[in-house]
């Protein structure tokens, strides 16, 4: 086991490097300069001058991405250009945020989707599974960005029953801010929700086709302590892998997301520094993100190995 | 964006060596697809908008780029059914019109990523060795970087058009391909036949046009069904965010990002592009599933 | 026991203050500011927070007159090359370092010195400073500068505290400490500035909140929805097509302003290689698509009439503004003339650049039919404002739709844009005489003599026409109700002077 994860680090390590020189490219091939933004309106040359000098924007590429590596060894990420703020303080700051939308969203979709897919995979071919599946797929359709416009006008605008916008730490006022968090949460958790159904309905029939289930009703247990107990707890492995790999989707969704509902996390800076050309931030959470996607595929894989008996025995 | 139905790891390589499928796959899989409502439904949702994308030029319908500021944001009536936009344009006309762009950038830059992703997939997965390394390892750390964010950074790289929301809706789907196909190729590699062909001496062309090309096609068929549907998503996010289709020629996503502006006087405006969005994404999806459960030989 | 009876008493005295006045005011802005430093900052909505946050050395009225704020009095010298300030006495920085005539030597030293400001070109006339007494001040010039008051009235005369700058250097802006009505609390990235009251202020009765709460709300329609739920006391920005609903609404209400910046279309006139180009060599072009552009529907179909149409630097209502050129009325018969005069009678084309924003595609789309009517045919790249900016520069661009945020001296709206090489001079427009009538403008403190520059500067440029001026947005801001004592200024800062919420 500690030797599998060891293994998946090691091969994780070319990987990170290659998305950081991947983010880094990118970041210069942006048109568009950041100094001239930053310089302001009145783009006063000596000063562009200083800042093209103090951002190294004048040394050769490669020492400026030595430079950049040389800080993310050391756990510096460099500064904004536009508020000056140190880079690891601003995602310290982002990070709880989108852990929080993502996570309320995900509660939403584990409890709509896995009792939808079990619902569907023991009624396969009813008209029930039917409607969950094309229900499933609608969710999986709708532009989440849309259906947050519309819920904006209709809940917030129409009936005022929720905040339009906005955030409230938890520690805060715990009640307000999971209101406030309610919509957003519910539009990212929509499409999550559809894909977790689909998973635990072709999870359940494979597990429903099994010997082992089969013996379980010969066995004469009831039908509901069959799928429940013997059925679902087989299906689960796979799904808890899956949700694993969504978690670390999830805060990607959360791009459009955040910037509909105005939401100060990982997505709305990462979108509002690329179009500031704040290149630091920028390359600073892609490369947070990345990671993170990384270390969440090895807790997925560790925990199918765990999860597995057979595989364990290997 | 973020959820697609079928993520690779459950397009596991399915139909290697069926027999049958190999001897006269069509009738098989027509009929089966047939008897699949579903798909026959999304086929439909999809034949709708596809006619409407053709016949644009010639339905009965307005100009999409003739403004009328005598009847700005006017509610949908007899004579704009679907009511008018901010500068006095009808909306049916530029949902029709718009139908176009929305399909080529699903169509085209899923061509994009398979033009790619295939050759690097199989270039991958059947030489191995330091070919499979480079091509892995770029793959995954492009996987590791978020989709819409990469596609973001792109597009605002190549400038806000819808052809450059293409190249970057495309090149961000490559690696999901470059993955599939490498998966698949592997798995056909090993196989006996295969292991035969090579035993007899038959070039690496002919092994490869002959019994790995079509082995990897049906799965790839089906996930550039479903990538359509996301990749329809993701030029309409764009658009939404500035970035993609160029006024004043109409896209769905650049409708939505002007109607955002007028939700409460004029919700119509973001009414009607939203559910175009959703029911021709949702015919792809549709369309999609229904091809696999055709084209999976476990169901049988 | 006499220590607990005064705690009791003040817990109860701020427990009336509490009651009294609302405690906290929330105050919704278009963008997240930049960085929190006077001579750093750039944006527009930083300036609003600095309202609050730092006290300048004089102030504007809504007339643009120049009144006292942390300068009492002043005088100028003769020859206009000395400007003797008094300062008002008993004042200190939220730090409470005092704030005395040393303060303001080296807060201007600062913003010519310190090498990340953005500030040099304003205060670029500035000599030398002499400290007088603790507070008196001169500050020296090379050579009259009319401008130099207007700039003191903005970022360039907001005084920091020279001990916090010292301490911070350029990261001065991540607690910045002034000595205006309110103090910094705190800050999260683009989701709140917050700021308490200053209770030491110099004029504290005026302010009635405890603290301000600015947060930063990008879309128009999520802004709003948020005074309408009462989660805002204010809006900065409301969109123009929301106008008619805010004014229908009892519990909400509308303050207005036409602001002192511009909106045009900028060519290139002589900005590298692309700037020889039909457009940018033949004036009697420019002519023609000012002559196609309905500038009153313009206002009509985009702004609902809030923005009002505008022929020069200056909106019509502005004592600088050229009575004598009034805005054109449409002729498209006159365009396609002007047109089949320079050899373009089957048409032209034009591509104009503009930020890739829904109100400025909206824009230039009404601006693009419009100019087709008279065979013209504009295609519309849109960009994101960063790409464009450099493009701008680097005189990459035929034409693009820009505008400017405005500036209380006449000078800051003209001299920068339309005199040979001036920083902002994209258009890379070179025109002597308008180099001698600007620069002459700048040294002249007579008023009349002033006007009579820009007059004759307005003619010239009217027929060369390197920037079609457009329209002249308006401030707009809705408010809860329940807020009192808000007065609009041209400049589209939110003074809270006054302000108050009656409960």
């Amino acid at each position: 086991m500690l030797s599998f994860v060891a293994r998946r680090i090691v091969i994780a390590i070319p990987t990170v490097i290659l998305i950081s020189i991947f983010v880094f490219g990118l970041q210069k091939l942006l048109p568009g300069d950041p100094i001239l933004a930053m310089a302001g309106e009145e783009r006063d040359p000596e000063t562009i001058a200083f800042l093209r000098e103090k951002y190294r924007m004048n040394d050769p590429v490669w020492v400026q991405y030595a430079t950049w590596i040389k800080g993310v060894v050391t756990g510096n990420l460099g500064i904004s250009l536009r508020t000056n703020q140190p880079v690891t303080e601003l995602i310290a700051q982002k990070l709880p945020v989108t852990i929080q939308l993502a996570l309320m969203a995900l509660v939403f979709a584990l409890v709509i989707g896995i009792p939808a897919g079990i619902l569907s995979a023991v009624k396969k071919g009813t008209i029930t599974d039917y409607v969950a599946n094309v229900v499933a797929l609608s969710g999986l359709s709708i532009p989440n960005f849309w259906l947050g416009i519309m819920l904006i006008l209709l809940v917030a605008v129409k009936w005022q029953a929720l905040p339009a916008s906005g955030y409230v730490p938890p520690g805060e006022d715990l009640w307000l801010s999971l209101k406030t968090m309610l919509m957003p949460a519910f539009v990212l958790g929509t499409a999550l929700a559809a894909t977790l159904m689909r998973h635990t309905r072709s999870a359940m029939l494979g597990v429903l086709k099994s010997d082992y289930v089969r013996t379980a009703r010969a066995k004469g247990l009831a039908e509901r302590r069959v799928i429940l107990r013997h059925a679902f707890r087989n299906a689960l492995t796979p799904i808890v892998t899956l949700t694993a790999l969504l978690f670390g989707e999830l805060i990607a969704g959360a791009v459009l997301t955040e910037q509909i509902f105005t939401i100060p996390g990982f997505g709305k800076l990462v979108v509002d520094a690329v179009f500031n050309r704040d290149y630091a931030v920028v390359q600073g959470i892609v490369l947070v993100t990345a990671m993170g996607f990384i270390v969440m595929n090895i807790l997925a894989d560790a925990a199918y190995f765990v999860l597995n008996p057979r595989l364990r025995k290997q | 964006m973020m959820a697609q139905p079928a993520t690779p790891a459950t397009l596991k390589p399915q139909l290697m060596t069926d027999p049958v499928l190999q001897k006269r796959p069509e009738n098989r899989v027509w009929k089966k697809f047939r008897s699949h409502r579903s798909a026959m439904l999304g086929g439909l949702l999809v034949g709708l908008f596809v006619l409407m994308a053709v016949f644009a030029p010639i339905l009965p319908i307005p100009d999409p780029t003739a403004t009328d500021w005598g009847a700005v944001r006017q509610a949908p009536s007899a004579a704009h059914w679907l009511g008018t936009d901010e500068i006095g344009r009808d909306v049916l006309s530029r949902l029709v019109w718009g139908a176009q762009a929305s399909l080529l950038a699903g169509v085209i830059s899923v061509g994009i990523a398979v033009a790619f992703g295939v050759p690097m997939g199989i270039l991958a997965g059947y030489f191995g060795g330091w070919t499979d390394g480079i091509i892995s390892r770029c793959t995954e750390a492009l996987l590791a970087v978020p989709f819409l964010i990469l596609a973001i950074a792109l597009a605002a790289f190549l400038g806000p058009s819808l052809t450059n929301a293409m190249i970057a809706i495309g090149l961000s789907a490559t690696p999901v391909f470059v993955r599939l196909t490498r998966g698949q190729v592997i798995s056909v590699k090993a196989e006996d036949f295969v292991e035969g062909a090579h035993a007899i001496g038959l070039s690496t062309p002919k092994i490869l046009s002959r019994y790995i090309f079509p082995n990897i096609l049906p799965p790839v068929l089906v996930q550039a069904t479903l990538t359509i549907a996301t990749a329809i998503i993701a030029e309409a996010s764009l658009s939404f965010l500035g970035l993609g289709q160029q006024p004043p020629a109409p896209s769905w996503g650049s409708m939505l990002n002007t109607a955002k502006n007028f939700l409460s006087q004029a919700p119509w405006m973001a009414m009607w592009p939203g559910i175009a969005i959703f029911l021709v994404v949702l015919g792809f999806n549709l369309l999609g599933d229904g091809l696999r459960d055709a084209l999976d030989p476990r169901e049988h | 026991m006499t220590f607990r009876k005064t705690t009791l008493l003040a817990a109860l005295l701020s427990a009336t203050a509490l009651s009294a006045q609302a405690a906290d005011f929330r105050f919704a802005l278009e963008s997240d500011p930049d960085i929190l430093d006077p001579d750093q900052s750039r944006t527009f909505v930083g300036r609003i927070v600095y309202t609050a946050l730092c006290d300048k050395l004089v102030d504007i009225t809504p007339d643009l007159e120049i009144v006292p704020q942390l300068a009492t009095e002043w005088s100028w010298n003769d020859e206009g090359t000395a400007l003797t300030m008094t300062l008002r006495e008993g004042v200190t920085f939220h730090d409470g370092t005092p704030f005395d005539a040393e303060a303001v030597a080296a807060n201007i030293e600062r913003s010519q010195t310190m090498e990340e400001s953005r500030r040099k070109s304003e205060v670029a006339s500035i000599t030398g400073t002499e400290v007088l007494g603790p507070h008196q001040i001169r500050i020296d010039l090379a050579q009259p500068d009319a401008t130099l008051l207007a700039q003191l009235a903005d970022r360039a005369g907001m005084m920091v505290s020279p001990t916090a700058a010292a301490e911070a250097g350029a990261d001065f802006g991540l607690a910045p400490v002034c000595s205006g009505p309110y103090k910094f609390e705190e800050r999260v990235a683009q989701d709140k500035i917050v700021l308490s009251k200053f209770a030491e202020y110099w004029n504290a009765g005026e302010f009635h909140f405890d603290t301000v709460t600015y947060l930063p709300i990008p879309d128009s329609t999520v802004r709003l929805a948020n005074l309408q739920s009462g989660d805002v006391d204010a809006i900065n920005r409301l969109a123009a097509t929301d106008v008619a609903q805010v004014r229908n609404d009892p519990s909400l209400k509308v303050e207005e302003a036409v602001s002192l910046g511009y909106q045009g279309i900028t060519f290139n006139i002589g900005n590298g290689e692309r700037g020889d180009n039909p457009w940018g060599n033949d004036a009697r072009l420019r002519k023609a698509l000012e002559l196609a552009i309905d500038r009153n529907a313009i206002n009509q179909v985009v702004f609902e009439g809030t923005a009002p149409a505008g022929n020069q630097a200056f909106p019509p209502n502005s004592p600088w503004y050229d009575t004598s050129l009034p805005v054109p009325e449409r002729d498209v018969e006159a365009a396609k003339a002007l047109l089949a005069e320079a050899g373009y009678e089957n048409g032209i084309d034009l591509e104009v650049q503009a930020p890739n924003t829904p109100v400025n595609l909206q824009l230039m789309q009404v601006i693009q039919s419009m100019a087709a009517e008279a065979g013209i045919n504009i295609s519309i790249t849109s960009k994101e404002f960063a790409t464009m900016l450099s493009d701008q520069t680097a005189g990459d661009f035929t034409a693009s739709q820009v505008g400017w945020s405005g500036r209380v001296d006449p000078d800051g709206n003209i001299h920068q844009f339309m005199t040979t090489d001036a920083g902002l001079n994209d258009a890379k427009y070179s025109n002597e005489e308008v180099d001698r009538l600007l620069d002459e403008a700048r040294v002249t403190t007579d008023m009349a003599a002033r006007k009579e520059s820009y007059d004759a500067a307005a003619k010239i440029l009217n027929e060369d026409k390197p920037i079609i001026y457009l329209y002249h947005e308006t401030w707009i801001w809705a408010l809860d109700d329940a807020i009192e004592g808000f007065v609009p200024y041209p400049d589209g800062m939110f003074r809270l002077a006054g302000v108050t919420k009656s409960e």
